[in-house]
């Protein structure tokens, strides 16, 4: 008799806890393709070579982790721009707290909506990047969110958007489980940010497609929420066309558990492709995992990962980064750095950079550091009548803007900055 | 205003000795040089009075005004009126020299309860003080002392002392890295500085800059101690005979 394996188990269980949705033909279809490959894939566990440094335990889980909901004072993200917002709470697109789907060069619907149409665009990108990314890593949980996500938006920029779409993630019942997936397609010379804050729901599952064509440009800034019990896991996929731009950035202050995944699929030359992040981390129960895997299939292109976390009191940050630059992708300049503060020896950070080079005319670098506050500075900012806890703030955050820089927008960036700089004051005591 | 008494301190991490029994005593509104031999422990004991950690005090003590130095946080002893103008002003990567500044002088004025400066108030003093030091408003945008030239850093260090205006100012080595035109600059903020109530205690290798910041007393300090002081004589003994003679004279 065989061995029960738990990974497979777990995957029918998953698979069992979500409520397929109805849709086209090819949506169905897509979705089915989806959970047999999850099924041959299985769930993941802690003994996974990927999962190495982060336990999935609570990702796939039953009953869903109770996260208790945070009172927060503060205005939202985002608020203080001209942006469309559109609302999801727990994980549900709602309407009524959501601006018009109507932006100037923008084309959005609801994930249903779309799926539901026997002819529409979505069938050529909804989980065909999530496919695609499956190797030559497996992301099982990206396979379960496109197997039984209801929810999510689907956008298509035809044009340069007048303004950013923004996309709240409101957290509003103890045990929401949610699974949200978009699809964004940017059309040729099309341009469109789009920004994404909130916790979302107790547990947290985003999967993101997006299709970036010919000189095309996606920006995404993304901050993932103050309430701490919440467990988040999120992939983007991104494909890039000749000329086009793709940037994400994401902050993450507190987090029981928060992976990030991004996967880029660079097929087209001459493209810029970043992808960064900063997290501030308290606490032994804080985890976060930035896991990055570009795939350098063209000429000419560049790509850089920038990711800095300041952890402390026993909180753990983790950084999977690889770069993959396939036979012939000749002029590829891949650039990777990702570097932690510890303020005590209590935090960890657990940092695998990958390189695997197939083309000989290349620039490609990583590095990884870890380390402490500078005492010299530290000494020269108190020397001047700076306060200790203000001083180490002033340069952690110097520390972290190096990250933050990579926004390209400097209303942007500065937002981010003052969050985090709120962030830290208010855990000085 | 600063008094020194008997003052001993070694390495923390390593069993050394560096300052073996100092004393010193600055009255209010007076200048002090110290001059001495590389390695003498002048910039030491500069770094021990302002507060730098990895160092141990063995015994004596340094108090300002009466108050005991050595038993405050480093930026206590700075809003209690003392400033530190560093032989190596340190690089901060990230941190706005502006942002800094500010960050300082209003951190100092809430410590000794005094209404703290609002941006306007601020950029117009730092403006104005930076024009007589011939920084550039552009040095003032740039993280602090990131990619200074070594003179710029040491007039950076003293638009700091104007902005914070301290009442007992020690300056480790000022002058070394300054062009001559600079050196006069520097010395010329130093003198406005000097209203008969602000002391300075001014470490340098050099005669030149006393020509412009006369000093009241000038000590020799060397292998840990002050072991000769006397008028401004004293520093032009040094310039022309170098410290043998001084040395040779106490052994
Ligand atoms: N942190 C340290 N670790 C090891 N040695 C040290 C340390 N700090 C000071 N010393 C030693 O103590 C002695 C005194 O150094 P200090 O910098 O005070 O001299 P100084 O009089 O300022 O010299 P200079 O004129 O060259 O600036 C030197 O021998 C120096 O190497
Ligand atoms: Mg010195």
């Amino acid at each position: 008799m065989a061995v029960p394996n738990p990974k497979f188990e777990t995957s029918q269980v998953l698979l069992a806890a979500f409520v397929a949705p109805n849709g086209a033909k090819w949506a169905m279809d897509a979705r089915a393709r989806a959970a047999a490959s999850l099924r041959a894939m299985g769930a993941p566990v802690k003994r996974d070579e990927y999962w190495k440094y982060t336990n999935p335990a609570e990702l796939t889980v039953f009953p869903t982790p109770v996260a208790a909901l945070l009172a927060i004072d503060e205005a939202p993200m985002f608020d203080n721009i001209d942006r469309l917002k559109l609302v999801f709470v727990d994980g549900v697109f709602d309407a009524e707290l959501s601006d018009d789907l109507s932006l100037e060069g923008v084309e959005i619907e609801p994930l249903a909506d779309a799926l539901s149409k026997d002819i529409h665009w979505a069938k050529d990108l909804y989980g065909v990047l999530e496919a695609n990314g499956q190797n030559p890593v497996k992301r099982p949980m990206a396979a379960l969110n496109t197997a039984v996500a209801g929810q999510g938006l689907v956008i298509r920029a035809t044009g340069k958007a007048v303004k950013p779409i923004s996309v709240r993630y409101v957290h509003n019942a103890e045990t929401s489980d949610a699974m949200v997936h978009h699809l964004v397609k940017i059309d040729a010379g099309a341009s469109l940010t789009i920004l994404e804050s909130g916790p979302g729901a107790a547990r947290f599952n985003s999967v993101m497609e997006i299709d970036v064509a010919e000189k095309a440009a996606f920006h995404h800034v993304r901050t993932q929420g103050r309430d701490h019990e919440r467990r988040t896991m999120t992939h983007m996929f991104g494909r890039l066309a000749d000329d086009s731009v793709f940037r994400s950035f994401t902050m993450t202050v507190n987090g029981i558990l928060t992976r990030n995944e991004c996967v880029l699929d660079v097929v087209g030359n001459d493209t810029k492709a970043t992808v960064g992040g900063v997290c501030a981390g308290d606490g032994s129960d804080f985890h976060h995992d930035d896991t990055v895997f570009i795939t350098h299939g063209s000429l000419n292109s560049e790509s850089r990962q920038v990711f800095k976390k300041v952890l402390r009191n026993g909180a753990t940050g983790v950084f999977q980064g690889k770069i993959l630059v396939k036979e012939g992708a000749q002029k590829t300049d891949g650039y990777q750095i990702s570097q932690a503060l510890l303020l005590d020896d209590n935090s960890n950070f657990f940092a695998k950079p990958e390189l695997e080079i197939y083309a000989d005319d290349v620039i490609c670098s990583h590095g990884s550091t870890v380390g402490a506050i500078d005492e010299n500075a530290l000494f020269y900012l108190l020397s001047r009548g700076v306060p200790q806890a203000q001083a180490q703030d002033m340069l952690i955050l110097a520390f972290l803007g190096e990250a933050i820089d990579e926004i390209d927008d400097d209303a942007l960036s500065q937002d981010i900055h003052d969050r985090l700089a709120q962030w830290m004051e208010r855990r000085r005591s | 205003m600063l008094n020194i008494k008997n003052l001993q301190v070694g390495l923390e991490e390593e069993d050394k000795q560096i300052l073996k029994g100092v004393d010193l005593n600055i009255g209010e509104g007076e200048v002090h040089a110290i001059m001495g031999p590389n390695g003498s422990g002048k910039s030491t004991m500069s770094y021990v009075l302002a507060g730098k950690s990895g160092y141990k005090v063995t015994g004596g003590s340094a108090t300002l005004n009466g108050v005991d130095l050595l038993d405050m946080e480093p930026e206590e002893r700075a809003a209690a009126g003392l400033f530190l103008a560093f032989q190596y002003p340190v690089e901060i990567p990230g941190v706005g020299n502006m942002t800094f500044l500010r960050t300082a002088v209003n951190a100092q004025r809430k410590a000794r309860n005094e209404p703290e400066l609002t941006a306007s108030e601020f950029l117009k003093e730092v403006r104005t003080k930076a024009k007589d030091l011939k920084i550039d408003a552009d040095m003032l945008k740039r993280p602090v002392n990131v990619g200074f030239s070594g003179g710029e850093k040491k007039r950076n260090e003293i638009l700091q002392m104007a902005m914070l205006s301290p009442t007992m100012c020690i300056l480790d080595e000022t002058d070394s890295g300054l062009d001559v035109d600079a050196m006069k600059l520097v010395a010329e903020g130093v003198n406005a500085l000097r209203d008969g109530k602000r002391s300075f205690l001014v470490i340098t290798h050099y005669q030149r800059l006393l020509d412009h910041i006369k000093p009241d007393v000038v000590h020799i300090m060397a292998n840990g101690k002050i072991i000769k002081s006397g008028g401004p004589d004293l520093a032009l003994e040094v310039e022309n005979n170098g410290y043998a003679d001084i040395l040779a004279e106490v052994a």
